[in-house]
């Protein structure tokens, strides 16, 4: 295959940054599509030039390391698949395909299409914990938790973190991303005594981080690479105005 | 390829403001969309009432004339005079400046949030359209409800002025002759039904009562609220118009 990439280059954080064209052959359909940023790379350093930056690590689809806005799609045309589990036979003999960072505010552009997501630990940080006595493992059915809660719980729990529903939304929000944890252990027998405090908390750092709020278009779960359910979001919501109350 | 990610390593000092009293909560942006979704309740409440009224133009003009004059005696001599009326007045009112602050403050805020935007236009993934509806719809719903309190609450922009009865108001208006405001009206009802198709299925989520298995059905409910309320709207001018009711 032969493609073209538009990429966005940035030297550094103060620099302006801007698309830069390059022209790619021999693109095999059987490459992620990190594979073939590697090939396009080489390439670069081959002819002296900067090659391109851009966030990985397991490459598995686990980490939440890979971005990328691929043609306006955070992660790319494939639902439900991050960025390195992306393959290029999605894509066509002779496709332009436009790649950019995430885009928002509180996640600053390190290099090219790498950003500083920083802002999500902070929201952690901020209440997405519960406090529990180190120690042994405790006994596994000490503690019963209802089926239906142990799944809602799980699904919750499989956020990666790797801020596609940031990008994606219309208002760089990250009720998803923060939704996802509340969802996780507010479920949970053990996250209950943290629980209203938490939620005000990471709502609070969310806020203070510079991201948008939420005016629920769902655009965050249509790109979720975990599929975290929209309904993290209005838990959420529940628990917030529940600790507003009092 | 190495890791190509330099770490980032810009602390930030992003520590919230403590939250003082149930007040303040209201301030974050879960907050202020919680602020969004009671007071559109109530405008939409209103809306229900103010459709079935209207309709009571079909009786003729004796029941209409009588009902409009009914909302200004109603209480007495209990109460004074347009107690009743002047009361909702001043709800409405509340609520529509709360609801637009809430509004304005959010897009602010969500504009702020992405200070450099894509340049792959991104494509809808579930209804962006929502976005649009909302913010640029709800100024010109506004400008309409301007235009329609001037018309036939006040009667200044009215061919018969603000003296006249309210059922001579409204055949005056809608006269076949001045179809251009029957057209006007239409359109702007209808977007005033797109507006309550997103902003009902909204309130229900950012109140907390948003789940997976109760979408289709919320979603439905407020498709329908939405549907009747603009055919109900509709009726009258466009019956004026073509000279159902003169
Ligand atoms: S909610 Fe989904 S899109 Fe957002 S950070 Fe978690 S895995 Fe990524
Ligand atoms: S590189 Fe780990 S999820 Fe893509």
């Amino acid at each position: 295959m032969k493609l073209t990439l538009k990429i966005w280059r940035q030297k550094n954080a103060a620099d302006e940054g801007r698309m830069v064209s390059y022209e790619i052959d021999d693109v095999s359909p059987d490459m992620s599509f990190l594979e073939m940023l590697d090939v396009l790379n080489e390439r670069l350093i081959l002819d002296g030039e900067d090659p391109v930056a851009f966030d990985h690590d397991c490459r598995e689809g686990i980490c939440g390391m890979c971005s990328l806005v691929i043609d306006g799609t955070p992660h790319g045309p494939e639902k439900a698949t991050t960025t390195c589990q992306l393959h290029m036979r999605k894509f066509k003999d002779g496709d332009v395909i436009t790649i950019e960072p995430w885009r928002a505010r509180a996640f600053p552009v390190v290099k090219d299409l790498v950003v500083d997501r920083s802002a999500f630990d902070r929201i952690i940080q901020a209440g997405g914990y519960v406090s529990a006595p180190t120690g042994s493992a405790p006994e596994a059915a000490a503690i019963p938790v209802p089926k239906e809660d142990a799944n809602k719980a799980f699904d919750a729990a499989t956020c990666i973190g790797c801020g596609a529903c940031v990008a994606a939304c219309p208002n760089a929000s990250a009720m998803l991303f923060t939704a996802a944890k509340i969802t996780h252990l507010g479920l949970l027998p053990q996250g209950q005594p943290e629980r209203y405090d938490r939620v005000v908390k990471m709502v609070d750092q969310m806020d203070a981080e510079g991201f948008g709020g939420c005016t629920n278009t769902g655009e965050c779960t249509a790109v979720c690479p975990k599929g975290i359910p929209f309904e993290t979001i209005s838990r959420l919501n529940a628990d917030l105005l529940k600790a507003s109350r009092g | 390829m190495s890791r190509s990610t330099p770490v980032a390593t810009r602390p930030r000092p992003k520590t919230p403001s403590p939250a003082a009293g149930p007040l303040k909560r209201y301030r974050s942006s879960v907050g202020k969309k919680a602020v969004m979704a009671v007071t559109g309740a109530i405008l939409v409440l209103f809306l229900i009432a103010h459709a079935i009224g209207n309709l009571k133009v079909f009786l003729g003009r004796e029941d209409f004339d009588h009902y409009s004059h009914w909302l200004r005696s109603v209480g007495e001599p209990a109460i004074p005079h347009r107690t009743f009326l002047t009361a909702m007045e001043v709800v409405l009112t509340v609520a529509v400046l709360l609801h637009i602050w809430a509004a304005i403050s959010l897009a602010r805020q969500a504009r702020q949030a992405r200070p450099v935007r894509y340049a792959a236009r991104p494509k809808a993934h579930e209804n962006r359209y929502a976005t649009h509806v909302m913010r640029y719809g709800g100024i010109v719903v506004l400008l309409f409800v301007i235009w329609h309190l001037l018309d036939l609450t006040f009667g200044a922009v009215n061919p018969k002025g603000g003296d006249a009865q309210p059922y001579d108001k409204v055949i005056a208006d809608f006269d076949p002759s001045r179809w251009y405001i029957t057209l006007f009206y239409v359109v702007a009802v209808i977007l005033v039904g797109l507006h309550l198709r997103h902003g009902l299925f909204s309130a229900v989520q950012t109140l907390g009562w948003g789940r997976q298995r109760r979408y289709p059905a919320v979603r439905l409910a407020a498709d329908v609220v939405a549907a009747l309320l603009v055919i109900g709207f509709v009726s009258v001018p466009v019956m004026v118009t073509i000279g159902v009711l003169n």
